[in-house]
């Protein structure tokens, strides 16, 4: 996969960043308003894969890249689940995902017991595995074409 | 509001027939696509704003992989001949449609109308959310009290990664490059 053409890099290079912040904003106020972890983790997916199609591969540096995420995927899933466990502890072995964060006042960006601390993780997770199988796509298509 | 609804799911089973005929693989591809941005206007039109937003960009990432697969390919559907063979596989397809038409018929004249709900589970759930404190329903649903499917949902992915890792990684890692 070459690159495109100067176009396209600059307005990739203006556009990137304020996807990957509308991602962020939908997966903080996931509890708020529609949208939530899977969908933000998506659009921030979805900003990493303009950059990579508007500027190609660059392969070392993808390379390095897709150590990370699967690094960040694998976290995040694990953090879910040890979200999961405290609250099983906490509630005294009773319920496993049990909400054990004290409960806001509805419609602030801190409430909602720990909704907003588990779409930040399954946020992370799902943006860390699109962007996985994007990059996988890319490297390893040049990989065997060598 | 129906008539809009109706409208749209006959778009989308047009843009599915056409897919399946094409002879060009990328219309093939963006003829799909009718159906995936067809469905977000469905859920739209059904008050669904959080699918409908989950739909939208998932259809836009998998249009783009699969063009990108399409232009690192090739663009021509290979053509098979017809044969005996086929028209059996044929004759098997049409009876277990209507077969399970007939069953589908049978089975959904007991349910009530579509759009009428009587369980008393999505009760129970529209309480429940609102004891989370989320704002949003929908979202309270998920991480809350259905947490554990959502934990599947995650762990399905995991897992999709893991496989994609497995199939298309042909070299190992070298240990230099791990450092």
């Amino acid at each position: 996969m070459k690159g495109m053409s100067l176009i396209v890099q600059k307005i990739a290079q203006i556009i990137a960043p304020v996807i990957f912040l509308f991602g962020i904003y939908i997966v903080v106020h996931g509890h708020l308003t529609p949208g939530g972890g899977f969908a933000g983790g998506v659009i921030m997916a979805g900003s990493f894969i303009l950059q990579i199609l508007a500027y190609g591969q660059i392969l070392p540096r993808l390379r390095r890249e897709e150590g990370g995420l699967e690094f960040l995927e694998s976290a995040a899933i694990l953090g879910f689940l040890v979200l999961a466990g405290i609250g099983l502890l906490i509630s005294g072995s009773v319920v496993f995902f049990a909400d054990f964060v004290n409960k806001g006042a509805i419609g602030k960006v801190l409430s909602a017991g720990f909704v907003p601390i588990e779409n930040v993780v399954v946020g992370a997770e799902v943006c860390a595995a699109i962007s996985t199988i994007f990059i996988a796509l890319a490297v390893f298509n040049d990989e065997v074409s060598k | 509001m129906e008539i809009y609804l109706i409208i749209m799911l006959v778009l989308m089973i047009l843009g599915s027939f056409y897919s399946l005929n094409a002879r060009d693989l990328l219309s093939a591809v963006i003829s799909y696509g009718v159906v995936g941005f067809g469905l977000v206007i469905c859920f739209l039109l059904l008050q669904a704003p959080d699918l409908a937003l989950v739909q939208v960009v998932v259809e836009i990432i998998t249009l783009i992989i699969m063009i990108a697969v399409i232009k690192n390919t090739t663009k021509e559907e290979i053509q098979t001949k017809f044969s005996p063979q086929s028209l059996v596989y044929l004759i098997v397809t049409i009876i277990f449609t209507l077969l399970f038409l007939f069953i589908f018929e049978r089975m959904t004249g007991t349910l009530s109308r579509f759009g009428d709900h009587l369980t008393r589970m999505s009760t129970a759930y529209i309480y429940g959310a609102s004891e989370t404190h989320s704002a949003n329903l929908v979202t309270g649903v998920i991480f809350d009290f259905r947490a554990y499917d959502t934990l599947g949902e995650a762990t399905v992915l995991f897992t999709a990664v893991i496989g994609v890792l497995t199939v298309l990684r042909i070299k190992g890692k070298k240990k230099e490059e791990q450092e």
